[in-house]
């Protein structure tokens, strides 16, 4: 349970560069309205953001080529399957997890 | 003439907001155990674990502190990749904040700052069936989401000193069959007419997200394609 001033400075600054982003919309949205063409494109964030996190793990960078990354795919195919069938949160993430253990004690 | 009232589906309350975060704590406690583990491998303390947690509240921004740390990265270069891989919350707090406008400032400020991933997905989803989001509802699911964050990354620090290797037990993957789960979701909530247009952005991802990682790290990746992706979705409207 230690810990040193550079440590804590370095810590408060990451938390500074976290901070600002999430906030910087709350205080910018509550003081203008926002434009018709930045909220429809507002609209396309989640669903964007949501995939993009999805696929990057579907790709591995292995010197200069970037390959798919299998297993991390296969675990995905039941994963969505269980999230389509059930579209509940905790039950596809226990799905995500276990398919996960279940491909790593196949394939290492 | 009598008009229609149109009941909203979940009430705005705190208590409300905690019942709809517990689906997502299974995927806080087994990446904030993760984490813990990870931190005290990577030669951090549990005090630090725990301050990371508490101050920094990003699962990915607090997994690459690690890495970098161990790697002896500069202060200026940890600092500016935390800020890169968090910058993606400008665009989800971009996304939710319109919805809270009749608040005051400094709950603004509030529902900013606990701003996660996965409350984002939560939010966004419960925004797309009913067009409104609740402060107390907010509150509810932010603070649950944060506490047990904090208490999940200070318990595994605890037993990362005899717990090696939680990957075995795909336990990192919570993460990414979360974010799945949250996609589906909100799928779910978009007009039917609308289904097919969100699929071609989605394949376009997948062609973004293949041709930029050969040029940059993936958390850039994933900004800059949607950024491009969201703008592509607003130029093929209708």
């Amino acid at each position: 349970m230690t810990t040193s001033v550079a440590m804590v400075l370095l810590i408060l600054g990451c938390a500074l560069v976290t901070w600002i982003p999430r906030i910087l919309p709350f205080i910018l949205v509550k003081n203008m309205k926002m434009p018709k063409i930045v909220l429809r494109w507002l609209a396309y964030i989640p669903v964007c953001i949501l995939s993009a996190l999805v696929i990057e793990g579907f790709f591995e960078k292995e010197e200069a080529i970037v390959t798919v990354h299998w297993l991390n795919v296969m675990a995905f195919i039941p994963t969505l399957f269980i999230a389509l069938l059930t579209k509940s949160l905790s039950k596809t993430v226990i799905a995500g997890v276990l398919t996960m253990a279940g491909l790593r004690l196949f394939f290492g | 003439m009598e008009r229609i009232e149109q009941k909203p589906l979940t009430p705005d309350t705190f208590l409300q907001g905690v019942k709809d975060c517990v689906p997502t704590l299974l995927g806080y406690i087994s990446i904030g155990l993760a984490f813990g583990v990870v931190g005290i491998a990577s030669g951090i303390s549990v005090l630090e674990v725990f301050l990371l947690s508490v101050l920094v509240y990003a699962g990915s921004a607090q997994f690459i502190f690690c890495g970098l740390y161990l790697a002896g990265a500069p202060v200026t270069a940890v600092i500016a990749t935390i800020f890169i891989v968090n910058l993606r919350h400008l665009l989800m707090s971009l996304t939710i904040a319109p919805y809270f406008t009749k608040y005051s400032m400094l709950r603004n400020i509030g529902f900013g700052t606990l701003l996660t991933d996965e409350t984002f997905g939560v939010s966004v989803v419960s925004a797309g069936k009913e067009g409104r989001l609740g402060g107390k509802w907010m509150d509810g699911l932010n603070i649950t989401a944060y506490t047990t964050w904090i208490a999940a990354c200070t318990i595994g620090g605890v037993i990362g000193q005899w717990l090696p290797d939680p990957e075995k037990w795909g336990l990192d993957y919570a993460l990414v069959a979360m974010f799945v789960a949250l996609l589906v979701l909100t799928l779910a909530s978009i007009p039917k007419e609308k289904l097919m247009h969100y699929i071609k952005l989605i394949l376009i991802m997948v062609i973004s997200m293949y041709g930029m990682l050969y040029f940059m790290p993936g958390h850039l990746a994933v900004l800059l394609s949607t950024v491009i992706v969201a703008t592509i979705g607003v130029a093929l409207e209708k």
